[in-house]
């Protein structure tokens, strides 16, 4: 399968009458007093690389070992393949795990950590040797299979990690924050890798991670959490794009977001007030929205534009001045004093060279988007 | 900063010293040719001879290496099952009597301990013998053997078991060819301590032992309060150097096996 | 799953109940019965031969009457002090010899550390009679030490040392030193070395800092160390017996007494239960001031 295929034709969850791989169905996780998964019902496809992303503490882990076997819902059922997986224990599941620790048996070596599983099923002995070099090529872990966990690198590691967990040709493979041990070129890198072995295996999986860039690079759909609740699931353009509440919107990426009270228009247009002496903002939506009711205009940095005149054609246009610059190379985020306090931030790509800058502290500019940029929420 | 001072290089010495004086007086006087233990005579290794001549001694430490051997061995089984148990088990009905049980021996006097098990033995009409010594040494080494186990188990990454059982695993198969050769280590060294335990003891195997059972620290403890005497010294002497050969030898073999360890963990890290 | 796992409980569980509480069960129940002078020495004994009625007289006759005997006989209040007296006082000698070596210890180089830490270990490995024996000869009348201070003129007479309480201190402070030595080394090994640093650059000196910084952070170290000698010394029975003499009264000695010289069954039981109520404290404390550290470091 392809890039493209992947991009264009991928979208199980959008098929009617598609069965899913697995379903949670009003599933809670009590511990002690503490609910770790609050009634979460959700569906994942064959095939698909779902991202559970969410700080930590937000159940996600949980969420992943009662797929895993190692935790049982409080309340709920867990389907895999239209089968109730609750009561099957961990060893009897077609799931495989890799650990965040990578959890390697020390006293094995790479091979023998990679047949681990293999010998404890039903494959002949006569082929384990076989899948085991074949699995040690998948990850290209090349002459490492005589060497013991300690042996070899962090990155080696995780590899081993997955090679083990794969080794059962799983219908699920669980991964839990693989990538998190690893410095962050290794980690790119490796993200890249992840996405092409899944998809020249077909195996679904599920990572579970904290880092959203690497959500949004590896995942086809992302699993936003917070509190043990699901609150927003989509593809990460839509999770980026278009965020469902101010959580989601905060979460993921930078966001300026500011608050007011808005005014609906005919043509699916909302104006908002939101301080005094400030222009109204003008953006299009396509949620409902009561005339006056409380909004958060949510809008990313790098949409806006900085001009030093005001410019005649944008929807919305409001004054300022540099408060803070942050170079960061490719880019450098300004911090925009408004004359109400507020502070927005504009993002620039830096194109020229630093000298060649046109703007510096305490400038007087101008912040632009047009009526598309943002987005009203109303949660 | 400097932190080694005079002070502290004299505290070491004078503490060494004080440590180890004694036992070097008591070896040196094994060599004495006199039957006085306070006055050189000259070298003789005759204690020795009459030492090895001396049946009662041989069957003494026959005795004890035999309940030192079975109860450390059950004491390690038992032991490691209740590590695992208060590691992993969860909760379960009467966990903290279990806990209490487990840590009371640790801190018991031993004279209680010992009464306690002799008026059980007399109660339930158990012969005094090597069979009791032997019970009574696996009650309270399996308690120690449990520390030991314990710890490790508590450091130890628990994921690791949960890989072993999404690969298909059963508890029993995960914990044979995972956990336990991972923990071996502390299981080994909590038979040795059993084993130490068992060897040393005097009072509870006091307590539990019956005229035809007389344990090598009994066969001691008879014969020196009657006063000091050369052939006990040399007794001594050889069990400080077997201690000395074996305690000397794990740790020279442990440390090398770090040492490669962390050379081998530099070069993987090295080759990336 | 749940069957395998309450079989593995089962084992350890009955044989501690069997032979752990059983017998304690049992103590508690000897205390409480009279001596005989007969086969076994006590009455009354357990039998379900006779019956509800002979359980019910079995609990009749069972009365406080040794614990009566123990705290109208000053022989035992005497014990129970002077084994607290001499507890105490050797757990403070241990201390302190024991700080200055961990110390020591904890302020050598790195790599001397393991080799310093087996110096003090080995000793612990080899049997505790020998180092007690070991004594005998250095402490008698022709002992080692006084042929040495003979030698050297400090003094004239040999002194009486074996037999003595003086003896039982040092064979005490000889053979619980590491005890003390290992947890105040573990606390002062622990000690970010930048502390000290620290308190240097804020103008303290080096005894300033060893008082306002290092001995209080090593307080966890030094309060474990002391219960780990002062609980077991408690009951110690070796040692006083090796090397005290006749003034020396230790509780231990009196039960070892009571029970193989006298046959008194029922009173050894007795002064065993209360040498136990007695301990409690100690352990309780000791309990308290752990659960305390591990809160403070979580």
């Amino acid at each position: 399968m392809s890039e493209t295929d992947k991009t264009t034709c991928f979208e199980p969850w959008n098929e009617v009458g598609k069965k899913p791989l697995i379903e949670f169905r009003g599933v809670s996780k009590k511990f002690g007093a503490l609910t770790a998964i609050d009634n979460v019902s959700f569906n994942i496809y064959e095939r698909e690389f779902f991202a559970l992303l969410g700080p930590s503490g937000c159940g996600k882990t949980t969420l992943m070992r009662m797929l895993g076997g190692f935790e049982t819902p409080s309340q709920g059922q867990i389907f895999i393949d239209g089968k109730d997986i609750s009561t099957i224990p961990a060893n009897q599941r077609s799931v495989n795990m890799m650990f965040q620790s990578y959890a390697l048996f020390p006293h094995l070596t790479v091979a023998d950590n990679i047949a681990f599983g293999l010998k404890r099923s039903d494959m002949p002995k006569s082929e384990i040797a076989g899948r085991v070099d074949e699995m040690i090529k998948l990850v290209q872990l090349g002459n490492l299979g005589g060497r013991k966990p300690h042996q070899i690198s962090g990155g080696q590691r995780q590899r081993v990690a997955l090679a083990r967990s794969l080794a059962k040709a799983p219908k699920l493979l669980l991964l839990d924050e693989p990538l998190g041990a690893l410095d962050k070129k290794l980690r790119q890198e490796t993200q890249f890798e992840l996405v092409d072995i899944q998809e020249k295996l077909g195996t679904t999986f599920v990572i579970v991670t904290h880092d959203q860039e690497e959500a949004m690079t590896v995942s086809s759909r992302i699993g936003i959490m917070d509190q043990g609740k699901l609150i927003q699931i989509d593809t990460p353009d839509r999770i980026y794009e278009a965020p469902n509440s101010v959580r989601v919107a905060d979460f993921i990426g930078d966001v300026n977001l500011i608050e007011g009270n808005a005014t609906t228009t005919a043509d699916d247009k909302v104006i908002i007030s939101w301080a005094e002496g400030q222009p109204t903002l003008t953006a299009q939506t396509t949620t409902n929205i009561t005339d006056g009711a409380k909004v958060t205009f949510a809008i990313r940095p790098e949409k806006i534009a900085m001009t030093t005149d005001k410019p005649t054609d944008a929807s919305n246009a409001i004054e300022g001045h540099i408060h803070d610059i942050a170079y960061l190379g490719n880019v450098s985020i300004y911090k925009v004093r408004l004359s109400s306090g507020h502070m927005i931030k504009a993002q620039a790509a830096n194109t020229r060279r630093l000298s060649r800058r046109n703007y510096t502290w305490e400038d007087k500019v101008w912040l632009s988007w047009t009526d598309t940029a943002g987005i009203v929420l109303t949660k | 900063m400097k932190r080694f001072t005079w002070f502290n290089a004299v505290s070491l010495t004078l503490g060494f010293a004080f440590l180890y004086i004694p036992m070097l007086i008591l070896i040196i006087f094994s060599f004495n040719s006199s039957k006085l233990v306070t006055v050189w005579a000259g070298f003789s290794t005759k204690w020795y001879v009459s030492l090895f001549s001396n049946d009662a001694f041989i069957d003494a430490a026959w005795v004890t290496l035999k309940v030192g051997f079975i109860s450390s061995c059950a004491a390690t089984v038992l032991g490691t099952m209740i590590a695992y148990i208060m590691v992993r088990g969860g909760r379960f009905f009467g966990r903290s009597l279990f806990s209490s049980m487990i840590y009371a021996p640790l801190v018991m006097p031993e004279v209680i301990t010992g009464l306690s098990l002799l008026l059980l033995f007399i109660s339930i009409g158990l012969d005094r013998g090597v069979f009791t010594i032997i019970l009574a040494h696996t009650t309270f080494s399996m308690c120690y053997v449990s520390v030991v186990v314990s710890s490790r188990l508590a450091s130890f990454d628990v994921s690791i078991e949960e890989a072993a059982l999404d690969l298909g695993c059963t508890p029993f198969d995960a914990f044979k060819s995972v956990t336990l050769p991972i923990i071996a280590p502390a299981v080994i060294s909590g038979w040795l301590l059993a084993f130490t335990l068992s060897l040393d003891d005097l009072v509870i195997a006091s307590f539990a032992s019956g005229p035809s059972s007389t344990t090598l620290p009994i066969k001691i403890y008879s014969s020196v309060r009657l006063g000091v005497s050369p052939e006990i010294n040399a007794l001594s002497t050889i069990m400080i150097a077997i201690v000395t050969f074996g305690v000397l030898t794990t740790s020279i073999i442990s440390k090398r096996a770090i040492k490669r360890q962390r050379l081998e963990e530099e070069q993987a890290f090295k080759n990336g | 799953m749940n069957f395998r796992k309450y079989l593995l409980i089962l084992i350890p569980y009955t044989w501690l109940l069997l032979l752990f509480l059983v017998p304690f069960i049992i103590v508690v129940k000897m205390s409480l019965s009279d001596t005989e002078m007969a086969i076994p020495p006590y009455y009354p004994y357990f039998t379900l031969s006779e019956g509800w009625q002979g359980i019910v007289n079995f609990f009749s006759e069972l009365d406080f009457e040794n614990y009566v005997f123990l705290a109208e006989d000053n022989l035992y209040w005497k014990a129970y002090l002077s084994s607290l007296k001499i507890a105490l006082i050797s757990t403070a000698f241990t201390l302190l010899i024991g700080y200055p070596i961990a110390y020591g210890m904890a302020n050598a180089p790195p790599e001397w550390r393991p080799t310093l830490m087996m110096i003090i270990i080995l000793p612990f490995w080899t049997s505790f009679l020998i180092r007690i024996y070991a004594w005998m000869g250095i402490l008698s009348q022709e002992g080692f030490l006084n042929q040495f201070l003979l030698w050297t003129g400090i003094i004239d007479q040999p002194l009486t040392i074996l037999n003595t309480n003086i003896a039982v201190y040092i064979g005490i402070v000889y053979t619980y030193l590491p005890f003390m030595i290992l947890p105040i080394y573990a606390s002062l090994e622990k000690l970010d070395i930048s502390l000290l640093e620290a308190a240097k650059d804020l103008g303290c000196n080096r005894s300033q800092s060893f008082w306002l910084v290092t001995m209080p952070l090593s307080k966890a170290g030094v309060i474990a160390g002391c219960f780990l000698v002062f609980i077991p010394v408690l009951g110690e029975f070796v040692i006083p017996d090796l090397l005290g003499g006749a003034d020396t009264l230790m509780i231990g000695t009196i039960l070892w007494q009571e029970f193989f010289a006298n046959r008194d069954w029922p009173v050894a039981s007795a002064v065993a239960v209360v040498l136990l109520l007695l301990l409690m404290i100690p352990i309780i404390l000791f309990q308290r001031s752990e659960q305390k550290q591990r809160e403070a470091e979580q």
